[in-house]
């Protein structure tokens, strides 16, 4: 055991000693949480949008009063008849504009229909459908209020709720994205690079011929990053319940424990690029494009997986992130207990198995 | 002189159809400094690993410090030393911390390592100089050092491979007033080197050709049988009968 804690101690000095590194590894979460907290948002506010109002009626001034009242739109320009569209489009003037017919307010008086034209940039079509759906909302909205009697007689209003996070919080999506993907960072990419280097100084031939068993070498790099891991946990958990104000409905102490168990198989996943990798550069390159691109496209982090063609969504299955944040969603969010992710247990300690034997095999035979 | 801590019986290594040992047979005594000389890619390395218990012998005997490499490599661990080619400290530790660390690793433990430290500074006149880091001592301090780390715990064996790498004729030989004072403690020394003054400071010499060992014996008799004036002579006109490419 004294064997052990004195190669412990040894990968704490190369971590110390390295403290840029140790910087990068402890604020790399908080740096996330902020990106993604403050700077990456999926509402789109304060849009601007150009009108051209070619009516100049009651009802149309009423309609714009309402976009301006909206907090998705900023009334930036009103357009002038003459002036070509396109334009405003090319100068980046407008996300959005608005053209309302002359003789709006008559037509509505009279016929009891008109038309309206929006048009939207699709060169970015995520914004511009979030955009056609807000001004659609509005104008329903106005047309509602302005015109009850045109209702129709029998109505079906759907009352909506959002269980689990009633605000629609952005926040509550991708905090355990962010976990998975650091928690995978920290400890598949700085484990298989640090006994990579021992390969490219030459030191593990030394510590092979020690007394030392394989085990425990491994083992022993595996105690620091599981360590600093930990902390980054904890890290993001107290930025996300204090500072983006996210609730912890299930136990926290089981919070900790699967975040452990994801860990553990990163862990065992950085071990199994060791053995394949032959310099650091090499390590680092496989931990990048083999885990961490999965990890963001394929998880269900940022693209969902039910929308995914079929054979994508298979693939997403060997992802270990997948499952470790369909765990978090159930704990922190939902409140529910270890019954309730059992599946996602099994998974994950099934693929940590099959890593760790995988990665002794091939320990073994690089030993022949 | 004539108890055997290494012996060798046809060992032999194959990876595949190549032979990378084949059937080697020599013995080692106590307190001997044993050259083990040849070209690259002559099978040195797979022969050392195999006599430290990192590689598994394809067939043949051997012991090393009375146990078996088939079996007790785990015993052998603990009675060797091994400073390899590639520098085998850690640049990033000081002195004392690389020292501490090995001393743990090989079970050195409270006053007896704290001991051995002190005598191993002293010896290299490091006392002062002991927090600074590896990476900043000279290359061969970093080789002196490296060396008394390998037989801090006084093992039965130590093996160097091409330990004097990279440094002056100088340099070298203050090394092996080093490896002198550990023969003479009864630490047998296996040494594989390329440099021929160093061959010429063993007590015997064997030279490998193409994995076979086509001359053993003292550095003197080797360079009578030869008809040679030194044991560069010696190597030369056994190692131009190789077939095998150097890697």
């Amino acid at each position: 055991m004294k064997q052990f804690f004195s190669f412990i101690q040894k990968e704490f000095y190369h971590i110390f000693r390295d403290p840029r590194s140790l910087l990068l590894l402890l604020l790399m979460p908080v740096a996330l949480m902020v990106i993604f907290g403050f700077a990456v948002t999926n509402e789109i506010k304060n849009n601007k949008l150009a009108i051209m109002d070619l009516s100049r009626d009651e009802a149309s001034r009423k309609l714009i009063n309402r976009f301006s009242a909206s907090p998705y739109f900023d009334l930036s320009v009103l357009v002038p008849e003459s002036a070509s569209l396109e334009t405003i489009f090319h100068k980046n003037k407008a996300a959005m504009v608005m053209v309302i017919p002359a003789h709006f307010n008559e037509d509505l008086m009279a016929s009891h229909a008109t038309t309206l034209q929006l048009l939207a940039d699709g060169s970015d079509p995520n914004t511009a459908n979030s955009l056609i759906n807000y001004a659609s909302a509005i104008i329903g909205d106005y047309q509602q209020e302005e015109f009850p009697e045109t209702a129709s007689a029998f109505q079906i209003v759907p009352i909506t709720r959002m269980l689990y996070n009633p605000e629609l919080k952005s926040a509550f999506f991708f905090v355990p994205g962010v976990m998975g993907l650091i928690l995978m960072l920290i400890s598949a990419m700085m484990t298989s690079v640090s006994i990579v280097r021992e390969k490219e100084l030459g030191t593990m031939e030394v510590l092979l011929v020690s007394p030392l068993k394989p085990f425990m070498i491994v083992l022993a790099k595996a105690v620091p990053y599981l360590l600093i891991a930990l902390v980054n946990v904890l890290t993001i958990i107290a930025l996300s319940v204090w500072v983006l104000g996210l609730p912890i409905r299930g136990n926290f102490a089981l919070l900790l424990g699967e975040s452990t168990l994801f860990i553990l198989s990163c862990l065992s996943l950085g071990l199994l690029i060791s053995t394949a990798a032959q310099s650091q550069q090499i390590a680092m390159l496989i931990s990048l494009l083999g885990l961490m691109l999965p990890t963001m496209m394929l998880s269900g982090f940022i693209f969902p997986i039910e929308n995914m063609p079929m054979p994508l969504q298979v693939i997403s299955n060997i992802v270990p992130a997948k499952w470790y944040i369909r765990t978090i969603k159930a704990i922190m969010l939902k409140g529910l207990g270890l019954g309730a992710v059992w599946k996602e247990n099994a998974i994950l300690l099934g693929m940590t198995l099959f890593f760790l034997a995988v990665s002794i095999k091939r320990f073994k035979i690089r030993l022949q | 002189m004539n108890n055997k801590v290494i012996q060798t019986e046809n060992l032999t290594k194959t990876f595949g159809d190549f032979t990378a040992v084949n059937t080697i047979s020599f013995d080692v005594y106590e307190g001997e400094i044993f050259g083990f000389l040849g070209a690259n890619g002559a099978g040195k390395t797979t022969a050392m690993r195999m006599l430290s218990g990192l590689s598994t012998p394809s067939s043949g005997k051997a012991s090393v410090a009375g146990f078996d490499v088939y079996r007790q490599t785990e015993s052998i661990k603990k009675n060797i030393g091994y400073m390899s080619q590639k520098f085998s400290l850690y640049e990033d530790l000081t002195i004392r911390e690389n020292i501490e660390l090995f001393g743990g690793i090989y079970g050195l433990r409270g006053r007896l390592l704290q001991e051995k430290k002190m005598a191993l500074l002293k010896n290299l006149e490091l006392e002062d100089d002991q927090m600074k880091l590896v990476s900043s001592i000279p290359l061969g301090w970093k080789q002196k050092l490296a060396f008394s780390i390998a037989i801090l715990h006084e093992p039965r064996v130590v093996f160097l491979d091409e330990p004097t790498g990279g440094v002056d004729p100088i340099t070298r030989r203050k090394f092996w007033d080093l490896i002198y004072a550990a023969a003479a403690k009864g630490i047998t020394v296996f040494v594989t080197t390329h440099y021929m003054d160093e061959a010429e400071y063993c007590n015997r010499v064997s030279i490998m050709v193409d994995g076979k060992i086509e001359a053993l014996d003292s550095p003197d008799r080797l360079k009578i049988t030869h008809a040679a004036g030194s044991m560069d002579e010696v190597f030369q006109q056994l190692a131009r009968r190789a077939v095998r490419k150097a890697d």
